[in-house]
């Protein structure tokens, strides 16, 4: 794909912009990662109740993606990635972390197994030095392809009743996690049952001149079910249920990080179950090994808080007035009726000893400050059976 | 024989709900309930095959969502979706429609009356002091003002200094409104008739009062007070229809251990020794319980389940005296696609609301003259919902459910009661009403369940088919509600409860009166929770 000069475009299109635009009726955008999106279509709303109710659309095609090919691929990413890569077979996706050599995160992401020592790596921020430099030694290509590939998001309920309805026969027994190949409209068509919901769902990857027509299909196949496109202000509200991490929001990506002391390692957010420390040598496994044996610093709990007021940015803290952490998401969550965040606890913290959210509301004039009791939870705030059944239901 | 620790007579959402905070705190109970279905006046029941109906209620906002989170409705599947649009379609084939972005609002209303899309948000304001003010006594039991208990004297102390916050001008203001008519409200901010026709329905919903009459405001505010996710008035399906409700307090009852025997009419409360002991089941069989809680509305608990001597009689003449006139109707339909509205210009999500045909105060008014002169109206008010829109899993691919609210149809009839007939003919006039806004509607009939008041009474067992088991008007609400001195969910016999909706807060899906209920019951045995 031929891109235009920086001087003549500020911000990037997506693939799907122009079905995207003609759908967006309240003009607001945001940039993401150097491309224009929508922030709500219509109503944040009525875009979250679509997608645990029915299903939406979220293209997602600003996603930075690299291939990673070569005889040493796998070997590769064992060493890059904290978990253990030998299990991920062709067909197969998985959720991964990738950390310094202090063991503090640099980005979290997805890996599709496309082939033997076939990857591709889909994650939030852009990191090609650090994979490159990682690479060294081993017999391994590294491409960013992000703008070779249109990608959108078919999430909820209704959403492999939508593939059904397109056509795509058998996508009901596509495992969570798996991936499998299809065509449309002469492109090859990859689809993943993966996605950023907590929720049934599926991302379609396409190349570019087929993603117009991709997006008509899923429209017109979602007719009767509910289908309609999210923004991204929706998709925050469900990812903060599915207790789901963002780069930059629950840690910072280490790799660009100008305070070390901020960052965060796999365990302190919560992803120690993505470690393994049987598999080998990874980067980051010497000081990871040395942390589980001197305790983290910090944890990272679901809370549940009184009230019906969203704790944004709010100090947690412990009996009377010890400040033991913050809020780094937070959210009324509409499915659960819960009031919920994601906090960043200093450790240990004294689950027995009242926590408490400082929560600031500003009302005609005035801020009240509501110091709202809250408990350690589960941070999968919502995870319905139906994500994970296999075949995937209709509803 | 067994001994429960508590019966609840009724399995509505209310009796659900009571049983449900009782169960939780550790309580043995038993729910009795007539129909081989739950959930009372918010059934839903599949009556033609592959469509779940809403067959009484059809949209749900005032479910406290306290209650939600305290019995854990969403883990036992409840998930209420808040719609778009609504519009009122005019005479002349043009339509106002509701938006809920508000400067698309304000925009829509500007095409009527520029004053009035501003005066929207005026009339926004203060309908949110109202609520503001109401909003915390939904879950509270009222105090009663002729007790000197603390517990009352605090009560009354809390709600006089709330009332004082609210300063001079707005004192004044509210006490007005509570026996304000709707029209009189509408008419201080609104000079459209349109715009005001769209605004009234709310106040004439399940209430035998016109839009002219005193208290018909309070009725408007009755149907504003509820939330959905802190949108306050905003209105929302629940998913898999409304039966959906009692499903999850069925759901979250039986978690704890508690049991449900549908198919079982109670004939009689038993009282001995001056105390509730049990029921007796059509058939013979006789349920004992040291507790026995009615979800029934005060009428049907207290003349037809109970014998008067067990009650003090002017206790009885208060209860024969409470109003519980019936002015609605509903007809629900499957249909076999998505009916036209030409009104309704394609791209405006008004289909996916409340759909209206009153397009004026006079349309509202003339329908209650009919409903005085024991008619049903001849052009009747219609709320009109399309949950498949929002909720296509109610369905079959493609196909939709209409629910279509009623106002005015009398419980009975001037030239006679209602019968077969004159049930189909009052279908034939919602029917025709609606198909002259929508050309191939009749074409796409696939099954109608037609309920008249008659139906309501008989099927659901509301007393004169009052959907909100009595009249919301002041002399009738907080503390007077059933009946002045039994307003704390208490009855003179002891051991005998009331949770329904003639009880405050009064009707309307909220689980209000029921976990109040279960609030005092479990205080009087001294369970803390
Ligand atoms: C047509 C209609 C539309 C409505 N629309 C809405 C709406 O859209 N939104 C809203 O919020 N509210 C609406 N309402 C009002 C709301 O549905 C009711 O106020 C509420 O459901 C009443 O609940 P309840 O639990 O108090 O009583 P009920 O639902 O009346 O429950 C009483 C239960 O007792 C059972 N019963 C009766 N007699 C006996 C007996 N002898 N033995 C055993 N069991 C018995 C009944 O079968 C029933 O299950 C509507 C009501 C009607 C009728």
């Amino acid at each position: 794909m031929i891109q235009p000069q920086p001087y003549e475009v500020q911000v990037l299109e997506t693939p799907f912009h122009s079905r995207t635009a003609e759908l967006c009726k309240t003009n607001e955008w945001s940039t993401w990662s150097g491309y224009t999106t929508p922030d709500v279509y219509t109503n944040m709303e009525l875009e979250y109740f679509a997608a645990r109710n029915t299903a939406t659309l979220f293209d997602i095609s600003p996603m930075t993606k690299y291939a990673i090919t070569g005889p040493d691929a796998g070997r590769y990413l064992d060493r890059l990635l904290t978990r253990d890569m030998a299990k991920v077979n062709p067909g197969r996706v998985a959720y991964g972390l990738w950390c310094n050599d202090a063991g503090m995160v640099i980005d979290d992401g997805t890996v599709f197994c496309l082939g033997e020592n076939d990857y591709r790596l889909c994650s939030q921020e852009r990191h090609l030095p650090w994979l490159l430099d990682s690479a060294i030694g081993y017999e391994v290509a590294i491409e960013d392809i992000t703008a070779g590939i249109a990608a959108v998001s078919l999430q909820g309920p209704t959403s492999c009743a939508v593939l059904k309805a397109m056509g795509f026969v058998g996508i009901e027994e596509l495992k969570p996690y798996a991936h499998a190949e299809f065509q449309l409209g002469g492109h090859p068509l990859m689809i993943s049952r993966t996605g950023f919901t907590g929720d049934l769902g599926y991302e379609l990857w396409i190349e570019p001149a087929g993603a117009g027509e991709l997006w008509d299909r899923l429209m017109e196949g979602g007719r009767l079910h509910g289908i309609r496109p999210l923004g991204s202000k929706a998709l925050d509200m469900t990812r903060i249920e599915a207790g789901f991490i963002q780069a930059g929001v629950e840690f910072f990506p280490g790799d660009l990080s100008t305070r070390p002391d901020r960052l965060r390692s796999p365990f302190e957010i919560g992803m120690g179950w993505l470690v393994d420390f049987e598999k080998g040598h990874f980067i980051g496994r010497r000081a990871l090994l040395r942390e589980k044996q001197t305790g983290s610093r910090h944890a990272l709990v679901g809370l549940d808080i009184a009230g019906n007021k969203p704790a944004h940015h709010s100090f947690i803290f412990q009996g009377r007035n010890k400040e033991v952490g913050i809020v780094t998401s937070a959210l009324w969550s509409p499915t659960c009726k819960r009031n919920i965040a994601l906090a960043s606890l200093r450790t240990p913290y004294d689950k027995a000893h009242g926590l408490w959210a400082d929560v600031y509301v500003h009302r005609e004039q005035k801020w009240e400050r509501i110091k709202a009791p809250c408990r350690v939870v589960d941070k999968q705030f919502f995870n319905p059976p139906r994500r994970w059944a296999t075949p995937a239901g209709d509803r | 024989m067994k001994t429960y620790d508590a019966i609840v007579i009724g399995a509505g959402h209310n009796g659900l709900t009571t049983a449900a905070y009782l169960a939780r705190a550790g309580l043995d109970v038993v729910v009795v309930e007539r129909q081989p279905y739950i959930g009372g006046a918010t059934a839903s029941r599949e009556l033609y095959p592959g469509f779940t109906y809403s067959n009484c209620s059809y949209v749900c906002s005032l479910m406290r969502p306290e209650i939600m989170r305290d019995l854990e409705l969403p883990r036992h599947g409840l998930q209420v979706i808040p719609y778009d649009g609504g519009v009122t379609m005019t005479r002349d084939g043009g339509y106002i429609a509701g938006y809920r972005n508000h400067d698309q609002n304000r925009r829509e209303i500007a095409r009527h009356s520029v004053r009035d899309a501003e005066a929207y948000d005026y009339f926004g304001a203060e309908v949110m002091r109202y609520c503001r003010f109401i909003k915390t006594m939904l879950l509270t039991t009222p105090p009663d003002p002729a007790s000197f208990k603390p517990r009352d004297l605090f009560g009354l102390l809390d709600v006089a200094r709330r009332f004082h916050r609210l300063g001079e001008e707005w004192m004044y203001d509210t006490i007005r409104f509570w026996t304000m008519s709707c029209a009189d409200f509408l008419d201080q901010f609104f000079e459209s008739d349109l715009v005001k026709g769209h605004k009234a329905g709310s106040s004439i919903i399940g209430t035998a009062l016109g839009p002219y009459s005193p208290g018909s405001a309070y009725v408007l505010l009755h149907h504003y007070m509820g939330e959905v996710d802190g949108s306050i008035g905003s209105w929302g399906f629940p998913r898999g229809g409304m039966g959906a409700i009692p499903g999850a307090l069925a759901k979250s009852f039986q978690a704890h251990g508690g049991e449900i025997r549908t198919g079982s009419t109670v004939e009689q409360i038993i009282v001995k020794g001056g105390r509730a002991v049990g029921v007796a089941l059509t058939g013979g069989v006789e349920v004992m319980g040291k507790t026995v809680v009615s979800n029934l509305d005060a009428k049907r608990t207290f003349i037809e389940s109970m014998a008067a001597s067990d009650l003090p009689a002017e206790f009885v003449h208060r209860v024969k005296n409470f109003k519980i006139r019936g002015s609605s109707g509903k007809v629900n339909i499957a249909l076999d696609g998505l009916p036209d509205f030409p009104a309704i210009p394609a791209g405006c999500p008004g289909r996916a609301g409340d759909m209206h045909v009153s397009d004026s105060m006079e349309y509202l008014e003339r329908g209650y003259d009919d409903w005085k002169a024991g008619m049903w109206s001849r052009q009747p008010y219609l709320d009109i919902t399309l949950p498949s829109m929002t909720d296509p899993t109610m369905v079959p691919p493609g196909k939709h459910f209409m629910s279509v609210f009623v106002q005015y149809v009398p419980p009975h009839l001037a030239d006679g009661e209602w019968d077969d007939a004159k049930r189909a003919a009052f279908g034939k006039t919602v029917i025709d009403k609606i198909a002259e806004f929508s050309p191939n509607f009749k074409d796409l009939i696939l099954h109608a369940e037609i309920r008249t008041p008659w139906d309501l009474e008989n099927e659901v067992g509301l007393t004169e088919g009052n959907i909100f088991q009595g009249e919301l008007t002041m002399d009738q609400l907080m503390f007077n509600r059933p009946v002045p001195g039994y307003a704390q969910y208490r009855s003179p016999v002891p051991g005998l409860y009331m949770c329904g909706s003639s009880t405050h807060p009064g009707g309307g899906v909220m689980g209000a009166p029921g976990a109040n209920a279960a609030r005092e019951i479990l205080r009087d045995m001294r369970i803390k929770t």
